[in-house]
Formats: C-alpha cells, structure tokens, sequence
C-alpha cells in the first residue's frame, strides 16, 4: 500500500458500479432501484475524473458536470413517474408494473 | 502513508460500506441517508484528485438537490417503513452477488489495479492542482464544450416540463 495511482481509482469505481448493479437486481422497491442507478451514476463520474487527472484532460471533468446535469434530469422525470404510477397503483413493486409486457 | 493515501483508505472503505448499506437496508430513509455518506465520501475523492470545483458541485447537487428530491418522494409517498416486497427472493440475490463478484474479479484479473495510461492531453502542461479549478472548468465549458453545454440547458428545460406534465394529477 504505497502510493495511490489510478488503477486504484478505477477499482474502487468498478467495485461501486458493481454495487449499483447489484442493487438493481436485488430490490423491487422502485425508489430504492433508482438510487442504484445513482450510485452506478456516480462510480462513473469517478472513473472520468480519475482519467481527466491522469491524462491531464479537461474533457473528462466537463463530461462530468454534464452527467451531473443528465442525474438531476433523470431523477426530477423518474420520481415524477413514480408519483404517477403510485397514484394508479398504490404501490412502488416493480413487479406491479407489468402493464407494458409483451 | 501520505496524506492523500490515508485520505484515499478512509474516502473509499466508507463510500464501500454506505453503498452497501443503501442497498442493503430495510428502510428507505436510511437508504437516503446512506446514500448522502456515500456521495459525500465521493466528493472527498473528488478533492483527493484535485477537482474542487468538482467536489463542490458534487455537494450542492448530487448531496443537497437530487437527494432533498428523493427523501421529499419517500416521505410524500409514505414509504419511510419496511415494505413487504421490498427483497428479491434467494435464488436472485445469489446470482447477483455471484455475477457482482465475477465482475469486479474480472475487471481486477484484467489488470485495471495497476493500469497507467500513457497518453497526454492537451491539458497535460498546466499543473494538476490547477487543472480543477473553476477558472480552467470555465474556460473549457464555455469555448471548447460549448454545444455539449446548451443541449444540456435544453435538456433540463425538457426535464422540467415533462416531470410537471408526469406529475399533474390528472382530472
């Protein structure tokens, strides 16, 4: 455990990303999956970063803020889907929205 | 160990740990709550690599907006307690945790512990603690990143109006 350098980084962002994978898979509260992809979300921002400092590029920090920017999106239409779907359903389940199967 | 190393351990074992509780908790609102740890954790991270403007937006939107919007979702709704379908059964939480492992695994056996790339960025003269720097994030957005940065206004315009349109209780 000497020095810190970016394979570090990129492992923990993959063991974070692996985290929010899982989380999906495992919970069907719809709320709580969104949070996984928040998670997933953020061990992506970390990879970016870590490369824009490695590499000495600002792309990666402005692709950053613009995935930030697309998170705030994401969760305002999410959430408001999932008051809708409450609405009609009483219920966050995931397996309660099935209407849409083929 | 040097300062950054010990900050490193520290940041990335607790955003571990909360992350794993996020997904692990019965309760929605600690959920939230964890999930808050973890992103601050990942600010700290962020300042370990000499982003601060970075970190700071990290605080202020991911910490502060995006999450106030989930905790007022799961209060709005009346979620704050256990609910009865919340796990997947057995046999799904083994497949997870079994791919989640074989993934991380994979990409650690692939050699991403000890990947250092070679290539230099434009960027690469200016020095790495500047790098960061509001002044530097600003000049790149607003001259380099220009067009990237309007569809992004646009798409937070359309956000908006399509999570008031999905939200409008319906008569």
């Amino acid at each position: 455990m000497s020095e810190i350098g970016v394979g570090h980084y990129l492992t923990l962002s993959a063991i974070l990303f692996t985290i929010g994978v899982m989380g999906v898979l495992t919970r069907k509260n719809a709320i709580i999956v969104f949070m996984s992809i928040e998670i997933m979300l953020n061990a992506a921002n970390l990879a970016f970063v870590t490369f824009a400092a490695a590499i000495g590029d600002l792309g990666g920090q402005v692709m950053v803020l613009i995935v930030i920017a697309v998170a705030a999106a994401e969760a305002a239409v999410g959430l408001a889907i999932i008051v809708a779907m409450f609405r009609h359903r009483e219920t966050v389940n995931v397996e309660s929205f099935s209407t849409m199967r083929g | 160990m040097s300062g950054i190393a010990v900050a490193f351990w520290a940041l990335a074992t607790l955003a571990v740990v909360c992350s794993l509780l996020v997904i692990t908790s019965r309760n929605p609102v600690a959920s939230v709550l964890f999930l808050v740890v973890s992103f601050f954790c990942l600010a700290g991270l962020f300042v370990t690599l000499h982003s601060h403007f970075l970190a700071a937006i990290q605080v202020l939107v991911y910490a502060g907006a995006i999450m106030v919007l989930f905790l007022f979702v799961v209060m709005l709704l009346n979620l704050g307690t256990p609910q009865w379908f919340d796990f997947a059964g057995p046999p799904v939480k083994i497949v997870a945790l079994v791919l989640g492992v074989g993934f991380v695994g994979a990409l650690v056996g692939a050699g991403i512990g000890d990947f250092e790339p070679a290539a230099r960025g434009p960027a690469a003269g200016i020095a790495p603690d500047l790098l960061g720097s509001t002044e530097a994030i600003a000049s790149a957005l607003y001259s380099a990143y220009y067009l990237p940065f309007l569809v992004t206004a646009l798409l937070l315009l359309v956000a908006m109006v399509g999570a008031v349109v999905l939200a409008r209780r319906e008569r």
